[in-house]
């Protein structure tokens, strides 16, 4: 049994599942960095990766580099163990998160935010996004709270 | 055209509620005849009338249905996409079919069984299974790329998605928690009235602020029990209606949908622009529906509001013009939901308090209400408002006249 730290989501999913339009994400988020699908037509940032742009319906991506940091959009501190290998682990925080150098709906990313006493997390605190690798294919996405 | 007034719901039936699980050994199958049948018997009708089903969250196979108990012809048989969004807007596409003079005698109904599945459950076991799998009996089954960036999100129950939606809300208009116990506690004391209700012990603010928190901001009493059981709604055209057992339930306007990007976001992801991200998702719903019906906020009745959680009383409220936006929780604190206050909202104890049957306990409601053989009746009520979501889109909403 892996141990268990309060407030730290433990992995649930140990493969991505990826397909072609995802799989340069995990890629890139297992080497510690956070890169994001732009339209070549109208620079919308579309994450998670879509066939189409939801702005201009382009279908010309690039990957691009983002800085990797982010500002809570909202949150959530979950105290009740939806199973009992939870148990340990609550109270936790998962939040939604708008990342910088994107528009921000349409990007979102959300996971599990570490690095606060969840009674003093708030919405628009600045996070960094924490990968942490599960295998050469996937990565276990967190948010680390770095500042008000 | 609209189907404004072209059809009206006729009869209602139901089971009792159960808690979940004590509709055992009941099947969910059984209990969908039952209500129907009642239904029928309500209208003045039988079951050899019976031609059409309007669905929502497909609850049961038509087909089944029809064989089962053998209705002659089934001439209509369609379902609103996704889930409980579509409860009001299956009244709707009842109207529609009839409008257009498709079928003469359509069911809406839901039915719910959760002792082997638990709609509020986990998702967490197998990396989020249930998330992904299309609802598309031919697709390939496999599970969707977008389950990598989901299923380690520690988001796992449709509360989770809720409290999301909630934080946001307080923090963009200053909503409390003691404005969504006013929801709870209002909605309570109407229930405990009804005989019906699963709930039957007063809730005082105390006894909500001492319940256990379940996920930031909702504690216990925010959210919806889990119930058992079935209700139905036999809607028939507006001249047909006239000659039936009880007065016409005349269907004003119906619509369903929401803003595309709204999407299946509350239970996957939260794309949605700012704008309304803290919102029910139903304004543009809310403004076709009443542009249809030809009336306002300010003459509805009674409003009939899906509460899965009680913070998404507060936000249709607020979509559907009972206060400004961002004003909900206020507005509720200060009693004017109440059975005596400008706008009673779920006179019979909702989801919260009553039971929960994926909406099709607020059908029951409006239709007593506009009957006038409610328990906790509303004086003079003559146009009801009852909602289905807010959930993945199609949310909807359906007003309802005497």
């Amino acid at each position: 049994m892996p141990e268990h730290t309060q407030g730290v989501y433990p992995p649930a999913l140990t493969e991505s599942f990826a397909d072609e339009r995802t799989e340069p994400f995990w890629l890139a988020a297992v080497e510690g960095r956070v890169v994001a699908s732009k339209c070549d037509n109208c620079g919308t940032v579309v994450l998670p990766p879509k066939p189409y742009c939801f702005e201009c319906n382009g279908e010309s991506f690039t990957w691009v580099d983002l800085p990797g940091t982010g500002t809570i959009y909202t949150f959530t501190i979950i105290r009740h163990p939806l199973h009992p290998g939870l148990r340990d682990v609550v109270p936790y925080v998962s939040g939604v998160i708008d990342l910088d150098g994107t528009q921000g709906a349409g990007a979102r990313l959300f996971g599990n935010i570490i690095g606060r006493d969840p009674e003093q997390m708030r919405i628009g605190d600045k996070v960094e996004v924490a990968f942490e690798p599960l295998s050469d294919t996937y990565a276990m996405m967190r948010f680390r709270w770095l500042s008000q | 055209m609209t189907l404004k007034d072209k059809a009206a719901i006729a009869g209602i039936g139901a089971t009792p509620y159960y808690r979940r699980g004590e509709s055992l050994p009941l099947t969910e199958t059984q209990m969908a005849c039952q209500a129907i049948l009642e239904a029928v018997d309500d209208a003045g009708l039988t079951i050899k009338d019976v031609d059409g089903f309007a669905l929502y969250s497909a609850p049961i196979d038509p087909a089944e249905i029809g064989a089962i108990l053998g209705i002659p012809e089934i001439r209509f048989s369609a379902t609103l996409t996704s889930g409980g969004g579509g409860s009001a807007g299956s009244l709707g596409l009842a109207a529609a079919a009839i409008a257009t003079g498709q079928a003469e005698c359509v069911v809406s109904l839901m039915t719910l069984q959760q002792a082997k599945r638990r709609l509020g459950g986990t998702r967490t076991e197998g990396g989020g299974g249930g998330m992904g799998a299309s609802s598309n009996p031919y697709g390939s089954g496999t599970i969707p790329p977008i389950i990598g960036f989901i299923g380690n999100a520690g988001m796992a129950s449709p509360g989770h998605s809720f409290s999301l939606l909630t934080q946001r809300h307080m923090h963009q208009y200053g909503t409390t928690r003691e404005h969504l116990a006013h929801v709870a506690i209002n909605q309570r004391e109407l229930a405990i009235k009804r005989p019906t209700a699963l709930q039957t012990e007063p809730l005082t603010m105390d006894d909500y602020f001492n319940a256990r928190m379940i996920s930031d901001p909702l504690c216990l009493y925010d959210y919806t029990m889990e119930s058992d059981g079935a209700v139905a709604a036999i809607t028939v055209s507006a001249d047909r209606a006239k000659d039936l057992r009880h007065p016409p339930v005349y269907i004003m306007g119906s619509a369903h949908g929401g803003m595309g990007r709204w999407s299946s976001a509350i239970f996957t992801w939260f794309q949605m622009p700012d704008e309304y991200f803290a919102s029910s998702g139903h304004r543009p719903v809310a403004k076709r529906m009443y542009e249809m019906a030809g009336i306002g906020p300010e003459d509805v009745d009674v409003a009939l509001l899906y509460d899965h959680f009680s913070p998404m009383v507060i936000m249709q409220i607020e979509d559907y013009g009972f206060c400004p936006i961002g004003a909900g929780g206020p507005f509720v604190a200060e009693g004017n939901t109440r059975i005596d206050g400008k706008i009673p909202v779920n006179t019979h104890g909702g989801h919260l308090s009553e039971a929960y049957i994926i909406g099709m306990t607020h059908v029951r409601e409006a239709v007593e209400q506009l009957r006038g053989d409610a328990i906790n009746q509303v004086e003079d009520a003559e146009i009801a408002l009852v909602t289905g979501g807010p959930a993945g889109l199609p949310v909807s909403g359906t007003l309802l006249r005497r």
